[in-house]
């Protein structure tokens, strides 16, 4: 080979390379072998307590949901894992297929008309949105409400997208307060809902004020909770977004996850992503392609909607077999398992000395907790004696939410399970 | 024959699992705020697993054959990564659990970044942005709160050659900055005389320049040194485009060339899967000046929960971060791959595999070169640029779109196609390490025969593919009607 390119050695090839960088020392461990490798991140993994070893109620934007068999059986074949974006749609069918119903299923979910193919997370996806209404908005208009009880860290990611574009955010009101600072400078107002309380409630009033004032609504949501609320195209939202994890794609230590995004059809030269189109062969047989990629950075460069390019192929594959699998009926069944068991929980919690569940609102999944003691003593309590991995310390995102636990309970916490919870509350407590 | 959609294989009352039944008491219910009309489909577990296999089947992965997707990096992924990431002590661990009970996940993340700043001679690592894209809007917004920290808040020009990735302009526009195209020279080099010149016209506002090295045409930016002393002299910080770091593991350091930020391309570079468009991962590296602005959390050791021969590793924040860029660390399912990959490899195997994504390149350009035109015809890294057919074969009508789908008839997937924009009719060309010379050799054949075949008959290239899971499709039709998701038909079936 070296011949035929006319070279004598392999470091020829790199003469371009100033001579005083190349071929640095690495100075890294030597190779492992396949086996080496395997014990080595057999013992890493050993290391690190699951959520299936202890009994889990965290959530706040991860949540252990039951996966079937199914999910990691279609993923792990190489012709979809293997392959990349589906810029030659002749060869890349399966990929493209899938996606088209997967945003079929997101539609379907949401109630909104377009879904694109995915983002990187429900934050990035959330941050996208507000960009778009940004866009919508042809920059005009540079006030931005989030809800404060929107994730703390979609919240986050929203500040960090848009540090550059002189906006400015406003994120102290929650729900109808959030409302009322809307105004005709507003590009949109951001919910989530069910909120990062696990609250929910009807979102028309929100609806209503944003077309007041023509601010679009961005609703993030829990797609297992859409499989029982109405969806959030109910109350006039413009964008709906939110993670896609719950949907089969397991805990993983915080990804890789799934952002959805769907919105009304009249955003749809203005959103962020790859989308999926029907058409014809020459044939005309059909068939699917990457569509509407005029928006799109390889073609618009600087005057793209977005930078996004590689998205989230393979857990969008993920969530419509997940979706599939379970069907109209077998996604209502894990929603209808999540919500009453967590009713069962906070009830049986409330009734606890010491301890009361905030109950203003309906909740779906998740409840807060006003506790006795500091959060992070309780959850070291149960951690200890009884291998429970408890809620969420709310006191950490919100200042007047000292010693509240933001608890959630999944149909993959059986009845006995919550009892332990419960009776160990107790006993670290009194 | 038209394929089905899942939807379209949907009868009443079917589901491929089961769930247990409720085992506490039912509660109320806001009846209200409830929904009784989803349509999702409703199929037996063998009926989707047949469905999908089926789609599996009309898709080409790298395990189907030669990809040689130019920028993309398509080597084989080993599948020791996607065991080790699949063990329950990664995929059932919650991000926010006690630090003290994920110390095998933060010690691998800590390593990584190690890893990752050694390889590319940088001083810190954040392993938080997803895919290249991300990475590159972090960089640009790290480069950006570094000005605006010093006090210098009027810089917000960021340069960028006309042979860059689109994703760097549309990152740089995201960040509220502005894009200024610098051209290339005859060589495929940035042209120095043009860079001086915008470096002087917009020295007082430059936020740094862009570069890919080697850059989109497979080329290794000679003056690169050059370059960032330019840069460097009016004020501004170089970004390195990783895309392409799959030529210099363990061949040179972007950190010693000059680069000030640069984001590695996981799924590229490190064997990642790219999963038919992703995950990916994105992680940033930056030299000592920037370390302060990195997304985070990063993984730390803690010294006061650390015992002698014991570190305790902790998430942490740097001081002036730009904040986060994603919800939780990142895309840890890819890192432990990654990782993986690294650790299997050492700095040897780290160096072979740039030596033979280089010499594989070089091999299969020099067997193409007489056939095809090679507008620059020099050593290549680990990929190459062709001109599409030769000139009488686009006389006739024939162009890189019909090489294209022409070699699905041969069994290979296309290279990249009509970029870099700054060659007419570009076939991007990327073999990695991991094909053999057999491959090369009759990848390069096909590709010989079509131009064969063009010259003797140019209509059934314009037919091509024959041999596809489908005729060619309308891309225009596409667009113009625009079906973006499934309707139920009305017949009410």
């Amino acid at each position: 080979m070296l011949e035929t390119i006319g070279v004598s050695s392999l470091e020829e090839l790199f003469e371009d390379i100033p001579a005083r960088a190349r071929f640095p020392d690495l100075e890294i461990p030597p190779a492992l072998s396949e086996m080496g490798a395997r014990w080595e991140l057999e013992s890493l993994a050993e290391a690190n307590l699951t959520a299936a070893e202890g009994s889990c109620f965290l959530g706040a934007g991860a949540y252990r949901h039951f996966v079937p068999a199914v999910v990691d059986a279609v993923i792990s074949r190489g012709e979809f894992f293997t392959a990349y974006t589906p810029y030659q749609p002749e060869v890349s069918q399966g990929t493209l297929q899938a996606i088209f119903e997967y945003q079929t299923m997101i539609c379907e979910l949401t109630g909104m008309d377009v879904s694109n193919a995915s983002h990187y997370d429900g934050a990035t996806s959330t941050a996208e949105a507000v960009i778009t209404a940004i866009n919508v908005h042809r920059m005009r208009r540079k006030k931005v409400i989030m809800d404060r009880f929107v994730h703390p860290e979609y919240r986050n990611v929203v500040r960090t997208y848009t540090q550059g574009m002189g906006l400015e955010i406003v994120e102290n009101g929650a729900g109808r307060l959030a409302a009322e600072l809307l105004d005709k400078e507003t590009a949109c107002l951001i919910v989530q809902y069910p909120d990062f309380l696990g609250q929910f409630e009807d979102l028309t009033p929100l609806g209503e004020a944003c077309q007041e004032v023509g601010a679009l609504l961005i609703v993030v949501t829990d797609p297992i909770a859409l499989a029982l609320l109405k969806p959030p195209s109910a109350f006039g939202a413009d964008i709906v977004t939110g993670d896609g994890q719950g949907l089969g794609l397991g805990l993983s230590f915080g990804g890789p996850y799934l952002g959805y995004f769907a919105a009304n059809k009249k955003h749809v030269r203005r959103i962020a992503g790859r989308l999926v189109g029907q058409t014809e062969d020459a044939e005309g047989e059909r068939g699917f392609v990457l569509t509407l990629s005029t928006r799109e950075q390889h073609i618009r460069r600087e005057r793209a909607t977005s930078n996004i390019c590689t998205n989230q192929g393979l857990m969008a594959l993920a969530t419509a077999v997940y979706m599939s699998a379970l069907g109209k009926c077998g996604m209502r069944q894990v929603a209808d398992l999540c919500y009453h068991k967590a009713h069962y929980a906070a009830d049986e919690i409330d009734a606890l000395d010491g301890f009361s569940v905030l109950k203003d609102k309906p909740f779906f999944k998740e409840f807060v907790v006003r506790c006795p003691k500091p959060v992070a003593e309780i959850n070291r309590s149960m951690l200890d004696q009884r291998a429970i991995i408890g809620g969420y310390d709310l006191g950490e995102a919100y200042a007047d939410m000292e010693d509240h636990m933001l608890l959630c309970v999944t149909e993959m916490n059986p009845r006995q399970e919550i009892d332990r919870l419960v009776q160990t509350l107790e006993e670290v407590t009194s | 024959m038209t394929r089905p959609l899942i939807f379209e294989i949907s009868k009443p009352g079917r589901c491929a699992t089961s769930l247990p039944g409720l085992d506490v008491p039912r509660a109320d219910m806001p009846e209200e705020l409830l929904r009784d009309d989803l349509k999702l489909p409703e199929v037996s577990e063998g009926d989707l697993i047949r469905h999908y296999t089926h789609l599996s089947q009309i898709n080409y992965g790298v395990d189907s054959g030669f990809y040689p997707l130019g920028s993309c990096t398509m080597k084989h992924n080993p599948r020791i990564n996607e065991a080790v990431a699949r063990l329950p002590g990664f995929a059932h661990v919650h991000p926010y659990q006690d630090e003290e009970t994920v110390q095998g996940a933060l010690f691998l993340m800590y390593t990584l970044q190690e890893l990752l700043k050694e390889i590319g001679g940088f001083a810190g690592v954040s392993l938080q942005p997803a895919a290249g894209a991300h990475g590159e809007l972090t960089g640009v917004l790290i480069m950006r709160a570094y000005h605006i920290d010093r006090g210098d808040e009027e810089r917000n020009v960021v340069l960028i050659p006309d042979s860059a990735h689109g994703t760097n302009p549309a990152s740089t526009s995201m960040s509220g900055l502005e894009a200024v195209e610098i051209p290339s020279n005859e060589e495929g080099d940035v042209d120095l005389e043009a860079l001086r010149a915008a470096c002087e016209e917009h020295s007082d506002r430059l936020v740094g320049m862009m570069l890919t090295n080697p850059n989109t045409l497979g080329l290794f930016e000679k003056q690169v040194e050059e370059i960032c002393h330019v840069v460097h002299e009016h004020g501004g910080l170089m970004y390195g485009d990783g895309a392409n770091m799959n030529a210099l593991l363990g061949i040179a350091r972007p950190g010693d060339l000059g680069f000030d930020v640069l984001h590695y391309n996981l799924h590229k570079t490190f064997s990642t899967p790219h999963g038919g468009g992703g995950p990916g991962s994105g992680p940033v590296g930056v030299s000592e000046t920037l370390v302060d602005f990195l997304p985070g959390p990063l993984v730390d050791i803690d010294q006061e929960k650390s015992e002698d021969d014991l570190p305790f590793f902790s998430l942490v924040k740097p001081a002036k971060t730009i904040g986060q860029v994603k919800a939780f660390y990142g895309h840890f399912g890819v890192m432990v791959r990654a990782y993986t990959y690294i650790r299997m490899l050492g700095p040897k195997g780290l160096r072979r595999v740039a030596e033979h994504a280089v010499l594989n390149a070089n091999y299969l350009k020099q067997l193409l070169k007489d056939v095809y035109p090679l507008p620059h015809d020099r050593i290549c890294m680990h990929e190459f640029v062709l001109a599409g057919p030769p000139e009488d074969v686009q006389e006739d009508g024939v162009h890189t779109m019909d090489v294209a789908k022409r070699l699905m008839d041969y069994g290979f997937h296309p290279p990249t196609v009509y970029f870099p924009l700054i060659v007419e009719e570009a076939l991007m060309i990327e073999p990695t390490e991991t094909e053999s010379k057999d491959a090369l050799e009759a990848f390069a054949e096909a590709m010989k025969q079509i131009v064969d075949e063009a010259r003797e008959d140019p209509e059934t290239l314009h037919e091509a593919p024959m041999k596809a899971p489908t005729r060619r499709l309308d891309e225009v039709k596409a667009a113009r009607d625009l079906i973006l998701r499934w309707q139920p038909s009305d017949e009410g079936d």
